[in-house]
């Protein structure tokens, strides 16, 4: 046990589903325009997770309109609304930087079955 | 000077998040009750200051002098005495507590610490110096200071110019950090940023005397 538990307890989520490297996440993004709040879906593959405890951050990537977009948000940030799994990734390392120089087919992650 | 302080326990860094979701660093300290012991004043001592003390120690472990003292002020015996210097001790009282509470409605504080010591350190670590070349025929000198003087003025190094030497364990006040939360319930203080020191060693926080 860390000696900081006692703050960090308080901000932990409890919401957030096991995921790993690999997958494929949808991040619902709460956006503040204003005074007004919506919330943005950012959909992509996990590359990385990073971190320990309440500090604890993944990276997702996607590639939109041909541009490679990585995003990367702690696990238990308030400004994710949800984070919803959608497909199990199939992969052997814990970091998928390779991606980052594959495009189209071979950038593509096997589903785990 | 400070017209508020208190004794803490550096407990460690982590982060929270701010109403705009925002992440930010903070230390947490532990800020148990304090009593007052004694009350230093300019007449009698020619300077202003709280003595505190804080935990709980067994009657066993004090030695003669310091059970007489605490005796003399009527408070329970606690771990450790420390002075707080304040500039204006008006409203205090011996056997008074002092906990978090009183810093909440503060903004910013000053927080005192001796720091981590580094041992013998060069003069690159200590003083930021900036080293010497990786090249250009540099045999063996990567990290010397260079030269620390002239040659026959002044025939001598002055007094005070920098070189290695032991680093750290020395008292750092960090001036200005903000009051995140403070939670007299819990006993915690949380300040943006870091504070000098080890994590589990003593801090003093008082209310910032540069505010702006």
């Amino acid at each position: 046990m860390k000696t900081t538990d006692l703050i960090d307890k308080a901000n932990l989520r409890d919401d957030v589903p096991v995921f790993a490297p690999g997958d494929t996440v949808k991040v619902h993004v709460r956006v503040v325009e204003g005074n007004r709040e919506r919330v943005q879906i950012f959909q992509g593959v996990v590359i990385r997770r990073q971190g320990s405890g309440i500090a604890e951050c993944y990276t997702v990537r996607k590639v939109s309109f041909g541009v490679g977009v990585e995003r990367t948000f702690p696990v238990h940030s308030p400004i994710t609304a949800k984070i919803e799994l959608v497909t199990r990734g199939d992969v052997r390392r814990a970091k998928l930087y390779y991606l980052r120089d594959r495009v189209g087919k071979a950038a593509k992650i096997r589903e785990k079955r | 000077m400070a017209s508020k302080a208190i004794v803490g326990q550096k407990v460690g860094m982590t982060q929270i998040w701010d109403e705009e979701n925002r992440v930010v660093p903070v230390t947490v300290v532990r800020v148990d009750p304090c009593r007052i012991v004694q009350i230093k004043t300019p007449e009698r001592d020619g300077y202003s200051a709280l003595q505190v003390t804080f935990g709980r120690r067994a009657a066993s472990k004090l030695t003669r002098p310091e059970a007489g003292h605490f005796e003399h002020a009527g408070v329970e015996p606690g771990v450790r005495l420390v002075e707080l210097r304040l500039d204006d001790i008006d409203g205090y009282s011996v056997g008074d507590e002092l906990n978090a509470e009183s810093f909440a409605e503060i903004a910013t504080v000053d927080v005192t610490a001796v720091s981590k010591g580094k041992g013998f350190q060069g003069g690159m670590k200590r003083h930021n110096f900036k080293g010497q070349g990786a090249a250009h025929g540099n045999h063996r000198s990567h990290r010397a200071p260079g030269s620390v003087g002239a040659c026959a003025t002044p025939a001598r190094v002055f007094r005070g110019t920098r070189m290695a030497g032991h680093m750290g364990a020395t008292t750092v006040t960090t001036l200005n950090l903000r009051v995140v939360r403070a939670d007299a319930k819990q006993g915690i203080l949380l300040v943006k940023g870091a504070v000098p020191g080890p994590n589990g060693g003593l801090v003093l926080v008082r209310n910032a005397v540069k505010a702006k």
